[in-house]
């Protein structure tokens, strides 16, 4: 469980980032921070595992209060996946590169190995198990670059802008990935301008907008309140636009899943037949 | 005039195993606005790279088949004569600008090519105006947003006056809004000015409705080449993987469920909700 | 980053500022030049108290003052060295002289290395690109200049995400003996020099779709013309030359001492 109590952050140059910011992630629950780029979620996410302390307040990851412990102690349960895997890879193959975090955790060598299979299997990696990384496509170092974090099986995971770059199919992968983690009850926050991508998912939502947070609660409900959206300069996902151009017509407002659209408009269209 | 025209173009980057791309024929007449899609690795990078010569001068390689834009066959002129003509704008705006202030990354092509001091002010400025950079012409790029970068990236090119504008995905690293910005910068110039423009995107949601031709591309060919919307409506693109805007996709579903909407297949949501407001009305 | 945070230029505008620098540069070598020529302590102490209205005028008395304290270390070895070595070839004693050349010495250190702080403290590395470029310098090497002035705070920003990333992952920089601690900047300078190529590759594309190398005669978009202060400085820099070598020629110079006897 991640608890903020009232966090200031300024940076060293002055800038303050984080102006009063409070919330609760219980565990296995999935949030999308999102917002406009210099809203603060990058920010107030490195804060999670203790790259960042606040100048002011407190934060406190299950339990302990992250100004106390080292920032390796608290990666050892808070996963942060960064946006560009090429800040991560250095080693000469991508099992060297899985096994890094391992082996700074303290690990022992057969559980290691036994971890390093688990990661290459779960990303579908294995034949790229001697493969030198920089060898790779840039969705497949994407891949191990999670695979690296994985591995140590933190209970929550943090993803910083992961699907920038990446196409449709790779998107819809994501999404499945993220579905897979939620049963096992890790705690997924991703930090997104996706809209259409946070539509799919419909996670709890938080809307940042200058180092605060100006709207918390249901996808359904953030993704399609127009003000609140426009706030944080967030776009309507599509589905969301469609109905609200229809407002008038008594539609609901609350739809951003294409099925549900589908669905609540057979049921209108049916009830005039032609 | 066809301003770009390949025939069979083939390319195999230095060391590689088979081609990035391969018998790639397409036909672009001046002024029209050509998105170019495909999953990732489906050759359409490469292919951009074609367009202005750095495939083949900069990158060497092996590349079979014609290429010709503006009709100057490309691989008959080094990329410096070919830049006067098309411009590239790349991914990452960062990487693009090079000199301590933006007006001074807009003159950099018009440095290269000798322009004259007076003729270069004049240049920049309307580029600048153009692309609404014009305020910030004195900042260093490191000052201005991502979104304001890339549009000092397209503002360097069009100094030079090009025909073809060619964007290979420019909006990855941007939020949504400035990505719509670029965007309405690009429909733009390409209606006021009639320049070409070749656009490589995956979000068709914010795209395909500016474009009046699609080319989807995989595996190093053309799936598909045609109107916007007949190409997306089709099967094929869509087992291909294709991110079809959603009000598309929902019209299509509606449509085989039976609801009767007007044959014109939508875009974008203004266009779908237009669409079901008549079904609305002729229901009633 | 605080090292670079001396690198990053801070855009004031001052008359300082707006000099040609190639005007600067010259003023700057005869300051060189007349420090060298003088081993007393009173002109070199001229020379010093000469920099102070421009600090003052340029707005960069802060960061002047800090540039001095840099220089603090090394000036006290130079003199030590200097004060020592007298002592010992003066038999073990104590020669006022001595120590007044000692501090001479210290002092003409200080002036050169003020002189160009205060020419980089006043100069924003455009300007300096620019007349790089106007002395007929090759363009690559401004280019070079420029384009890595432009990058140092973007690569400071990726230096740290990257050890940012990697601590992620339970890396410890601070841990461990000295053997240890660098071997730990492994994974920090790999990812750092492969995006580097990978940048300069990126660059080298827009580049080439920009033209470059189109001709051998490029134009510019900015030229730096003399003004009025610019005339003024060369006159000023002028009148130090030829007030250095006249007194040098001419001119008895009392030593310290001596202007402390006829005081007292």
């Amino acid at each position: 469980m991640i608890e903020v109590q009232d966090v200031y952050f300024t940076y060293p140059n002055g800038v303050e980032a984080l102006k009063g910011i409070s919330l609760t992630v219980k565990k296995g629950e999935f949030v999308a921070i999102m917002g406009q780029n210099g809203a603060g979620k990058t920010t107030l996410v490195k804060h999670f595992n203790g790259l960042l302390k606040p100048s002011k307040g407190r934060v406190l990851v299950d339990g302990t209060e992250t100004t106390k412990v080292s920032v390796a102690t608290l990666a050892r349960n808070v996963g942060f996946v960064f946006q560009n895997p090429d800040h991560q890879l250095f080693s000469e193959t991508v099992e060297q590169e899985i096994s890094f975090a391992l082996k700074n955790f303290g690990f022992k060598e057969n559980v290691i190995e036994k971890r390093v299979t688990w990661a290459l299997n779960l990303l579908g990696l294995t034949q790229y198990e001697k493969t030198s990384p920089f060898m790779l496509s840039g969705g497949e170092r994407k891949r191990v670059a999670l695979a690296s974090i994985l591995a140590w099986d933190p209970t929550t995971l943090i993803l910083d802008e992961p699907t920038i770059g990446q196409d449709h199919q790779q998107k819809e992968k994501l999404r499945q990935f993220i579905l897979q983690m939620q049963t096992q009850e890790k705690t997924i926050i991703i930090v997104t301008h996706d809209v259409e991508f946070v539509a799919e998912c419909n996670p709890r939502i938080m809307l940042m907008r200058d180092g605060k947070i100006v709207a918390d609660g249901e996808g359904k409900e953030i993704l399609t309140n127009p003000e609140v959206l426009s706030e944080a300069s967030i776009v309507l996902p599509q589905i969301a636009e469609i109905f609200m151009q229809l407002s008038d017509t008594g539609l609901p407002r609350n739809v951003i899943d294409i099925y549900k659209a589908r669905e609540i408009l057979l049921k209108t269209l049916e009830k005039n037949p032609k | 005039m066809a301003v770009i025209e390949t025939k069979n173009l083939t390319y195999t980057y230095p060391g590689g195993t088979k081609p990035s791309i391969t018998d790639i024929s397409i036909k672009i007449e001046k002024g029209e606005f050509v998105l170019i899609t495909g999953p990732s690795g489906c050759g359409k990078t490469t292919l951009c790279r074609c367009f202005n010569g750095l495939i083949p001068h900069f990158y060497q390689g092996e590349l079979k088949g014609e290429i010709s834009v503006v009709e100057l066959k490309v691989t008959e002129h080094p990329t410096y004569e070919m830049a006067a003509h098309v411009g590239l704008v790349f991914q990452n705006p960062e990487n693009q600008l090079f000199a301590l202030s933006v007006e001074k990354d807009v003159a950099f092509g018009l440095e290269n090519l000798g322009v004259s001091r007076e003729e270069m002010r004049k240049r920049v400025d309307v580029a600048l105006n153009l692309t609404g950079m014009y305020d910030l012409r004195e900042r260093s790029p490191y000052e201005v947003s991502g979104g304001q970068q890339q549009r000092v990236a397209i503002a360097a090119v069009l100094a030079m006056q090009p025909e073809v504008i060619v964007l290979d995905e420019p909006t990855s690293f941007l939020d949504p809004l400035s990505a719509r910005k670029i965007f309405e910068v690009i429909y733009e110039l390409n209606k006021k000015l009639g320049i070409t423009v070749v656009l490589v995107e995956h979000r068709l949601d914010l795209t395909a409705k500016y474009a009046d031709r699609i080319i989807i591309m995989d595996e190093g060919k053309v799936a598909a080449d045609g109107e916007t919307r007949k190409v997306l409506t089709t099967e094929e693109v869509r087992l291909i993987g294709v991110g079809i805007p959603k009000a598309t996709l929902l019209y299509q579903m509606l449509r085989k469920d039976g609801i009767k909407l007007d044959n014109a297949v939508p875009l974008s949501s203004d266009e779908m909700a237009n669409l079901l407001r008549e079904a609305f009305k002729t229901g009633d | 980053m605080s090292v670079f945070d001396g690198l990053k230029f801070r855009k004031v505008y001052s008359p300082i500022h707006n000099l040609d620098p190639r005007i600067k540069f010259v003023y700057v070598c005869v300051i060189f030049v007349a420090a060298i020529i003088f081993g007393e302590i009173l002109p070199l102490a001229a020379l010093f108290m000469i920099q102070v209205p421009f600090v003052v005028l340029a707005g960069v008395k802060r960061e002047w003052l800090r540039s001095l304290r840099g220089a603090v270390f090394l000036a006290a070895i130079i003199f030590l060295t200097n004060f020592i070595v007298s002592f010992i070839t003066a038999g073990y004693t104590v020669i006022a002289g001595n120590v007044e050349s000692a501090a001479a010495l210290t002092l003409r250190f200080v002036v050169l290395v003020e002189s160009f702080s205060v020419f980089f403290l006043t100069t924003s590395p455009d300007h300096l690109g620019l007349a790089l470029e106007q002395t007929h310098v090759p363009y690559e090497f401004s280019f070079a200049f420029t384009t890595a002035v432009r990058f140092v705070p973007v690569l400071a920003e990726e230096a740290q995400t990257i050890m940012d990333a990697q601590k992620a992952r339970g890396l410890e920089l601070e841990k461990g003996n000295l053997l240890k601690r660098i071997r730990n900047y492994i994974p920090v300078l790999i990812p750092l020099i492969v995006s580097a190529i990978r940048r300069s590759l990126e660059l080298a594309e827009a580049m080439e779709s920009r033209a470059w190398g189109a001709t051998k005669k490029r134009t510019n978009l900015y030229v730096l013309k003399m003004r009025r202060g610019d005339f003024v400085l060369m006159g000023i820099t002028i009148g130090i030359l030829a007030a250095a070598i006249y007194t040098r020629l001419y001119v008895t110079i009392p030593t310290f001492t001596q202007l402390l006897e006829g005081v007292f």
